[in-house]
């Protein structure tokens, strides 16, 4: 069970970025995957999601035991994973309320319970202190950086999926913010999300402490372990900490 | 279902029958004349119009009109032979449409031309009443010159004269049906005239003219068309709207064409706007073989003010080439034009502007932004904006753009569980919101519903 990468090998252009990549996030965890610019996080995090332009050539990836190593990206939503992504994009003229409501019918065979998701909508716009006025405004468009990171833990509070691969969410983030989305990645955990931590800085960590930090360099795992990685990395760097 | 009070066009048997062939002359204008038992300077003035049309040549800028032949057209039908026979004449993609989009079934047959009259009288007389006790005239043309004949002859050809193009001219010479308005001075309106309302309408016509005049100081907000698809027998549609925005005042005209894929719809609108009048046209075209369609304003008063937002959808062979002109008449006026373009599936939309700023007309503004978005490779769209600005104390911008469905978009979209196609359309969705949310809300219902089962193909 959980949400498990074996082997994964991706190729991006024709280029090998990604090498014999493993690890399984279970339910309720946190694992950091840490790692220098240009190790690969990003290409992972899109790879995982089902970008059309990364190219599993060689391993798998399951969710709760259904291979999606090929699915399309909505194939997957479905089957439980969420990307937060690094640079959401905008679409103009589509509501983030009217964006989420599509989601969440799709999410949910089709069905949508007003009340229920009005409701959640409210309550995570609250937690996130997300004025309700945004709920109308287009996805994305005119947003600030964190307001931007803001709304994808909007969508991830709302989308309730079982596995979350956060794409430097903390990125370009003030502490008060970096504090408010700590706090929602907290909730997830504890509401049994599985999550994938991506980030190169270990300040987040200070806010949510992780089960297990990997270390990817050069499209490897270099290195796997406890919170006490994410200091050594802080004290000597990545490339000194692997072996 | 009951018949509402007919009008003075319901001619002499007889005579329908003698000039139901096919064709255009002297004659058939002034059968037709004397059919609505017209005066004189009607009469006189649809065979002066004649005359213009035998001489004006057949545009060949716009789109490709060479399909069209004149001397095989009714130029004068009963409603009776211009509807279709039976619901089972109606071409079943069009019946299908209606199912799906989920029109009853009076409305239906009403849309699809079986049945000449859809509104109900009771809803009808209400509305009448309401309108007559603040001094408005809303009338189908025909009634209207029976009515108002004094009026119809101060303004009727006055924005849109015979002579301003072929169709213009053959609209004058055979016109049959549209609206008339009359809105008093400092009158405003409170709800949207639908032409759906109107008594005596003819179904929807081939010639089509229409006229409003809103005196100083008033509003009002007129809205013709559906969303729904139109099947209509006739294949050319040329109509003519002509309107006179008087001082302060403000006319808002929204249409939404959805005609049968069999049609050339060759339309002229054009809005006389003064001194701090403001006009406002919203126009949008998903239907027809072969649209052409430039609203215009002429801002001719200190402080004029006119608008042009419209959205076109281009599929399956199709060719929307839409547009808007702006005459700056005076200074201190201003325009915006926002013009929408989506297209797939070899169909094919055009953008075709004019914005004029004469020397001398100083302090005005204008802006014009058009966007196109194309759905796949076989597609196309083109831009033709005139520029044509004489006066160097103006602001003037205009932006264009011709986008694809971004794959980061998609992939966004994606991510969250939405499906490809329902990615895209919601996407196109998006695109068109500007406008979109300037319709009625029943329209921009309808239009985004219409939108997605276009993007599926699934639509005739």
């Amino acid at each position: 069970m959980g949400f498990s990468v074996d082997h994964l090998a991706v190729r991006v252009e024709g280029k090998d970025i990604l090498h014999d990549v493993s690890f399984v996030v279970e339910s309720g965890a946190v694992h950091a995957l840490m790692g220098p610019n240009g190790s690969g996080k990003t290409t992972l995090a899109s790879a995982l999601m089902g970008h059309p332009r990364y190219t599993v050539t060689g391993g798998r990836i399951t969710v709760d035991g259904n291979d999606v190593t090929f699915a399309k990206p909505d194939e997957r939503a479905k089957a439980g994973i969420f990307l937060s992504f690094q640079y959401p994009v905008e679409i103009p003229g589509v509501s983030v309320q009217n964006f989420l409501r599509t989601a969440w019918r799709s999410l949910h065979g089709g069905k949508l319970d007003h009340a229920v998701f009005s409701a959640r909508l409210k309550h995570a716009m609250e937690e996130l202190q997300i004025e309700p006025a945004f709920a109308k405004r287009p996805i994305n468009e005119g947003f600030s950086g964190g307001e931007k990171k803001r709304m994808e833990m909007l969508q991830l509070a709302v989308l309730q999926p079982k596995y979350a691969i956060l794409d430097e969410t903390d990125s370009g983030l003030d502490v008060d913010a970096m504090k408010i989305v700590a706090a929602s990645i907290e909730r997830a955990r504890r509401d049994g999300v599985g999550i994938l931590l991506i980030t190169h800085y270990p300040r987040m960590l200070e806010y949510v402490v992780p089960n297990v930090v990997h270390v990817l360099v050069d499209g490897r795992l270099t290195q796997s372990g406890g919170k006490e990685l994410a200091y050594d990395i802080e004290r000597v760097g990545y490339r000194e900490v692997t072996p | 279902m009951s018949s509402p009070v007919r009008g003075n066009d319901v001619a002499d048997p007889i005579l329908y029958q003698q000039h139901s062939k096919p064709g255009l002359s002297n004659q058939v204008v002034e059968a037709i004349s004397h059919a609505k038992g017209e005066p004189l300077w009607m009469r006189e003035n649809r065979l002066r119009a004649l005359q213009v049309f035998t001489k004006k040549r057949i545009p060949t800028w716009g789109g490709e009109l060479s399909g069209i032949n004149f001397q095989n057209i009714h130029y004068f039908l009963r409603t009776a032979d211009r509807v279709a026979q039976s619901w089972d004449d109606v071409p079943a993609d069009i019946r299908r449409t209606y199912d799906r989009i989920g029109i009853p079934q009076a409305e239906q047959k009403y849309l699809a031309g079986v049945m000449a009259q859809y509104e109900s009288e009771a809803v009808y007389h209400s509305l009448k009443k309401n309108l007559e006790d603040q001094g408005i005239i809303f009338l189908d043309m025909d009634t209207a010159l029976k009515q108002h004949p004094d009026i119809v002859q101060q303004y009727f050809g006055t924005v849109v004269p015979a002579g301003d193009n072929a169709f213009a001219a053959l609209n004058t010479a055979t016109w049959s049906g549209g609206s008339f308005v009359f809105v008093p001075a400092g009158v405003k309106v409170s709800i949207p005239l639908q032409a759906y309302f109107r008594i005596n309408a003819p179904n929807a016509g081939q010639f089509e003219r229409t006229l409003i005049i809103a005196e100083e100081g008033s509003e009002v907000h007129y809205v013709e068309g559906c969303t729904a698809p139109v099947y209509s027998v006739d294949s050319l549609h040329a109509a003519v709207v002509e309107i006179i925005v008087k001082k302060g005042a403000r006319v808002r005209y929204t249409t939404v064409q959805n005609w049968s894929k069999n049609v050339y719809n060759l339309v002229t609108k054009r809005a006389f706007v003064y001194e701090d009048a403001t006009m406002e046209w919203v126009d949008g075209n998903l239907g027809s073989k072969l649209t052409m369609k430039y609203p215009s304003v002429y801002l001719l008063g200190r402080g004029a003010r006119g608008d042009v937002l419209s959205i076109a959808f281009a599929g399956d062979d199709q060719h929307q080439d839409v547009g808007a002109k702006a005459i700056h008449g005076a200074p201190d006026t201003s325009s915006a034009i926002i013009s929408k373009s989506i297209s797939k599936e070899r169909g094919r939309t055009s953008y075709r502007g004019l914005v004029q700023i004469p020397k001398g007309m100083t302090g005005c503004k204008s802006s014009v932004v058009c966007d196109a978005l194309l759905l796949d490779d076989s597609s196309r769209s083109d831009t033709y904006p005139t520029m044509d600005i004489r006066e160097s104390d103006v602001s003037v911008a205009h932006e264009a753009s011709v986008g694809k469905i971004g794959e980061e978009q998609l992939f966004y979209l994606q991510s969250r569980g939405i499906a490809d196609q329902e990615a895209r359309s919601l996407i196109v969705q998006g695109f068109i919101e500007p406008i979109a949310k300037e319709l009625p809300l029943e329209y921009a219902v309808e239009l985004n519903r219409l939108i997605r089962m276009e993007m599926e193909g699934s639509v005739g």
